[in-house]
Order: structure tokens, then C-alpha cells, then sequence
């Protein structure tokens, strides 16, 4: 066990970790609890004054955060099922014996590298333009009407573009787990009579339950807060239809320059996400025991 | 253990894995093809999937028009000098967790995680504030700041769960063989501890590389990193298919080849150690 001497070492060699991470979390944020219960408008320096909880009601009532975090549920949800349906089936299908898995496995997870700005701008122009797009000449050669992506189904766009960027995360993931699997349990079960798809209900699927959890906890926290894809493509519009919540707070705070209530706002994402960052510590730890 | 594969079945399962992977890499693939043509072929309709004229002046011109160079650079000097800070503090900090565990350890090591969990929205107005009252908006060292301390956590964590594998009895098996400690960092654990250093460098390098809310906000031309540079090709005057695909493929091709090299640590870097 350690000595007397070595846990001194030990906490001065922590110290400047926590230190840092301590300022980097508590400074800001006590700033945008401070800021939240103010009036300030940077286009009115020197107006300040102390505004309570007007700035909550304010953002909390306005339709556009409902609408807001109505985007960002669909938007999160969405995601999540089509990373985690596709993921769990292209696992599966890379877990076969198939010639050249490598060079497979190294396309499906090439998205996961390209940063967003690109992805995002490439499906844009290159995959999703109405005319000279190659979705549009793929509909136009079988016949259908071709669609203007970001004008008509602009959230469904954009859903597609952030689960393309998550699907190999997802597959990766669920891909690490099935590798782990015994596969004795599963020459078992196929002795007994199981077919292939009650072995997959019964054994594959229960085996990825705590990894599924993982990629669901995980993947809710970076997408709780999409925000370059947005950005570059629909600029939160048309209209409201692509704002979720990190857009909004990030037009009340850097267009309006409303200071007071993007800090209500930021506080209101800051609790969305500790609420999953719960449940996400608690596995994490548990695993930590063991 | 491994079952007999008939050749039709693995024919079959080929055939299928390898249709999943050229769907999902094909936007990729595509941008790289686009990146040779001219504007024109660019725009064409029908596509021209390989029988266009290849070129690749679309890559001097991005560099001509608007100083790529400058936007590279400024990416690897945020990448790479945040992660390099990061791996600075982290390393201590992560040795003595592993190494000399106290009670407290575990605590600190979940708080460490949940500072990760605080979006970056939440703290937009806060940072914003202080960078321009610092005058580090714009700024290469702004970035490489909050760079830094938005994947400290992460770095902590990987080399937390490398160095808690290197097996403790070694250090007694050569202390019994009479090493003094500097003896033991330098031949015993530096050596056992390397892979899992480089590993952690490596993904920490690609997560600074890509990442596009920090940049995105806090910088604009001097210090903008190839994310925000890439971002400006969005105006709608004009569109420059060829050369947003010139820009893109040479922002993405390095660090899509040292993905490729890290692909395995990212499950353990991605999930805390939580699926191995």
C-alpha cells in the first residue's frame, strides 16, 4: 500500500489537473448563473441591472424554445435509433467471416474522422443540392421527382448528416462487444435448436445491452449539442425548423447579443445534459470497481 | 473454435460487408473524385464518375486564394499544442491515480468525467466574455487553452486506464533486483507505459483536429483552424464545388490516416474505459 511519502507525491502531482479543471468548470459557470439573473444587452453597455428570474421566463416561455427543444429531442432521437438499428446490423455483419475485413472496417469508420464542417458541407452541395446534387440525379434516373433537401425536409437533412458522422462510433462500439462474445454459447444454443434469430434475441442482443447503453448515453451528450452541422447548412431555419437548443442559445448570446437570457438558456442545457451525465457517471464508476 | 465457413457463405457475408462499407465511405470517395475536376465537370449532370478530365489545380488555387497554409498551420499548432499541454498535466495526474490510489481516487476521477459532460453551450456567454475582455478572441493561444482543458478529461481517463494495467509486481520484481527509482522510471515503466502514452496523444490530437464549436465561435481569420476555414466556403456566392472538395480532402486526409492507425484505442478512449 502507498506510504505516507508517496501520497503526498501523489496529491502534488494531482493537484494541477484538478486545479485547472476546477477553474475551468466552476469559473464560467458561475458566471452564466450570475449573468442569468441579469439584464445585460453588450449593445447596451452600462445598462446592467439585476433582472431575478425574468431572464427564465423570458427564454422558458418563448415559442421558440419550445420549438427549440422540440428539434433537439427529434434531432437526438433520430440520430440515436438510426446509429444504433444500422449499428447493431453492419456489427453484426463485419462479426462474419468475410475476406478483406480490415479494409472494410477501415471504410466504415472513416466518417467518424472527417471533421463536421466538411461533412456537413459535402453532403450539402455535393450529395444534396436539388440539381446538379447526386441524390437528385439518383432520383432522377429512377423516375422520381428530385427533392430540395434543405428546403423541404430540412431537420431530416441534417438528421442524416450527424448520423452519418455517428454511425461508425456506434458499429465500432457494438462491433467491440459482439468480439468479446463466447462463442461457445452460441455453438450451444445452435446445438439445442436455436434458430438464428431467437440465438440473436436471446443471446447476442442481451450481451449488447450494456454496450447499447453506453453508445446511447454517450452519443446523447455530444448530441445534445449539434451545432457546426447546423450552422454551415440551414443556419437554424427555415424559419425555426433546424434551431435546437444549442443554435438558439448561441444566436440569443453571439446575434442578439442578449447576454442575460443565453445564460438562462445555457443553464437550461447544462441540466439536460447532467441528467444523462448521471446515469452515464453511474455505469462508468460501477465499471470502475470491477 | 472457429466453424467451418463454406465458401458460398463467406462469398455472401464478403459481398455484403464490403457493399456497407463503399455506401458509408462513398461521400468521402466522392469529395476526393470531385476534388480533380474542374468546376465544371463539377457541376455536371449527369455526374461524371471517373471519365471526367483530372486535374489538380484546384489545390493551388486554394492555396493562392486563400492561404491554406496559414489554416493548416494553425490547426496543427492548436491540435498539436493543446494536446501536448493536456498530456503535460494529465500524465502526473493520471500515474498518480494508478500508481498510488487513495480513497478519494475514484471521486475524482468521475468528477473529472463529469466536467466533460457540461456542454460547451453552457458556457458560450461566460468564455466569449472573457476572451474578448483579454483580447484572446482570434487568438492561436485562446484556442490552444480551451482546447486543452475541454479534453483534459479525456486524456486523464485513457492513461488512467493504461497505466492501471501495468502490473505492480514488476516494480517490486526490480526493486528486489536493486534499481533505484529513477532506474525503475527510466528502464521499467517508461517502456510499459509508451503505448499507452502514444495512443492517448494520438486520439486527443484528432478530437482537437475536429472539433468545431469552440472554434467555430472563438475564431475568425488570423487564428481560424482548418474547421473554420472550411465553415467560410458556406456563403452562397458562388459555389466552388471543386475547390471546397480540394480544401476539404487535404483538411481531413492526415487525420483520416491517423484515425485509421488509432482505431482501436478510440472504443477505450470514447467510452471511459466502459466496453473494452
Amino acid at each position: 500500500m502507498a506510504t505516507q511519502q508517496t501520497r503526498t507525491l501523489g496529491r502534488v502531482l494531482i493537484a494541477p489537473a484538478v486545479a485547472l479543471l476546477f477553474v475551468w468548470m466552476i469559473v464560467p459557470l458561475a458566471m452564466t448563473i450570475y449573468f442569468s439573473l441579469q439584464y445585460k444587452n453588450l449593445l447596451n453597455p452600462g445598462e446592467e441591472s439585476f433582472a431575478g428570474i425574468d431572464n427564465f421566463v423570458y427564454f422558458l416561455t418563448d415559442p421558440a424554445f419550445f420549438t427549440a427543444i422540440g428539434n433537439t429531442l427529434v434531432l437526438v432521437g433520430s440520430v440515436l435509433a438510426i446509429t444504433i438499428v444500422l449499428g447493431t446490423f453492419i456489427a453484426l455483419l463485419m462479426n462474419l467471416p468475410i475476406f478483406g475485413r480490415n479494409f472494410v472496417r477501415l471504410m466504415v469508420i472513416a466518417p467518424f474522422f472527417v471533421m463536421p464542417t466538411v461533412s456537413a458541407l459535402v453532403w450539402k452541395n455535393l450529395l444534396m443540392h436539388p440539381v446538379s446534387g447526386l441524390f437528385a440525379w439518383l432520383m432522377t434516373s429512377v423516375g422520381l421527382q428530385p427533392i430540395d433537401w434543405f428546403a423541404e425536409v430540412p431537420m431530416l437533412s441534417v438528421i442524416l448528416i450527424v448520423a452519418w458522422q455517428w454511425l461508425p462510433f456506434a458499429t465500432l462500439i457494438l462491433l467491440t462487444a459482439l468480439q468479446s462474445l463466447d462463442e461457445e454459447q452460441k455453438e450451444a444454443a445452435e446445438m439445442d435448436g436455436a434458430g438464428a434469430i431467437s440465438t440473436f434475441f436471446y443471446i447476442t442482443l442481451p450481451h449488447l445491452a450494456r454496450p447499447i447503453t453506453v453508445v446511447i448515453l454517450i452519443e446523447t451528450i455530444f448530441l445534445l449539442t449539434v451545432f457546426a452541422e447546423i450552422f454551415v447548412t440551414t443556419g437554424g431555419g427555415p424559419g425555426l425548423q433546424t434551431t435546437n437548443l444549442a443554435f438558439l442559445i448561441y444566436q440569443a448570446a453571439l446575434l442578439q447579443f442578449d447576454v442575460g437570457s443565453a445564460s438562462a438558456g445555457g443553464l437550461v442545457a447544462v441540466v439536460l445534459a447532467n441528467i444523462v451525465a448521471f446515469f452515464l457517471v453511474r455505469i462508468v464508476g460501477r465499471n470502475l470497481e470491477a | 473454435m472457429a466453424r467451418k465457413v463454406t465458401g458460398a457463405k463467406l462469398a455472401v457475408s464478403t459481398a455484403g460487408a464490403w457493399l456497407v462499407g463503399f455506401i458509408i465511405f462513398f461521400p468521402i470517395l466522392w469529395m476526393m473524385l470531385t476534388s480533380f475536376k474542374t468546376e465544371l465537370d463539377a457541376f455536371a449532370t449527369p455526374p461524371q464518375f471517373l471519365f471526367f478530365h483530372w486535374t489538380t489545380e484546384n489545390y493551388g488555387v486554394v492555396q493562392e486564394r486563400s492561404d491554406y497554409m496559414l489554416h493548416a498551420w494553425n490547426s496543427i499548432v492548436t491540435a498539436g499544442g493543446s494536446t501536448l499541454i493536456a498530456m503535460l498535466i494529465a500524465i502526473p495526474a493520471a500515474w498518480a491515480m494508478a500508481f498510488a490510489p487513495t480513497k478519494r481516487t475514484k471521486d475524482i476521477l468521475l468528477w473529472m468525467l463529469s466536467t466533460k459532460m457540461m456542454p460547451a453551450v453552457g458556457v458560450l456567454v461566460p468564455i466569449y466574455l472573457i476572451y474578448r475582455d483579454f483580447g484572446l478572441l482570434d487568438t492561436r493561444f485562446g484556442l490552444v487553452v480551451v482546447l486543452c482543458l475541454g479534453n483534459l478529461p479525456i486524456v486523464i481517463w485513457m492513461l488512467f486506464t493504461y497505466f492501471k494495467e501495468i502490473p505492480k509486481d514488476i516494480l517490486e520484481a526490480a526493486r528486489m533486483d536493486g534499481a533505484t527509482i529513477t532506474k525503475e522510471l527510466i528502464f521499467v515503466l517508461t517502456p510499459m507505459a509508451l503505448p499507452g502514452i502514444a495512443s492517448t496523444l494520438l486520439l486527443n490530437v484528432i478530437l482537437a483536429w475536429n472539433e468545431a464549436f469552440w472554434t467555430l465561435n472563438l475564431s475568425s481569420s488570423a487564428a481560424a483552424p482548418l474547421t473554420t476555414f472550411i465553415a467560410s466556403y458556406s456563403s452562397p456566392e458562388g459555389l466552388f464545388w471543386a475547390k471546397l472538395s480540394a480544401a476539404s480532402t487535404l483538411a481531413i486526409a492526415p487525420i483520416l490516416i491517423l484515425g485509421w492507425f488509432s482505431q482501436k484505442q478510440l472504443v477505450r478512449g470514447l467510452t471511459f474505459g466502459a466496453v473494452k
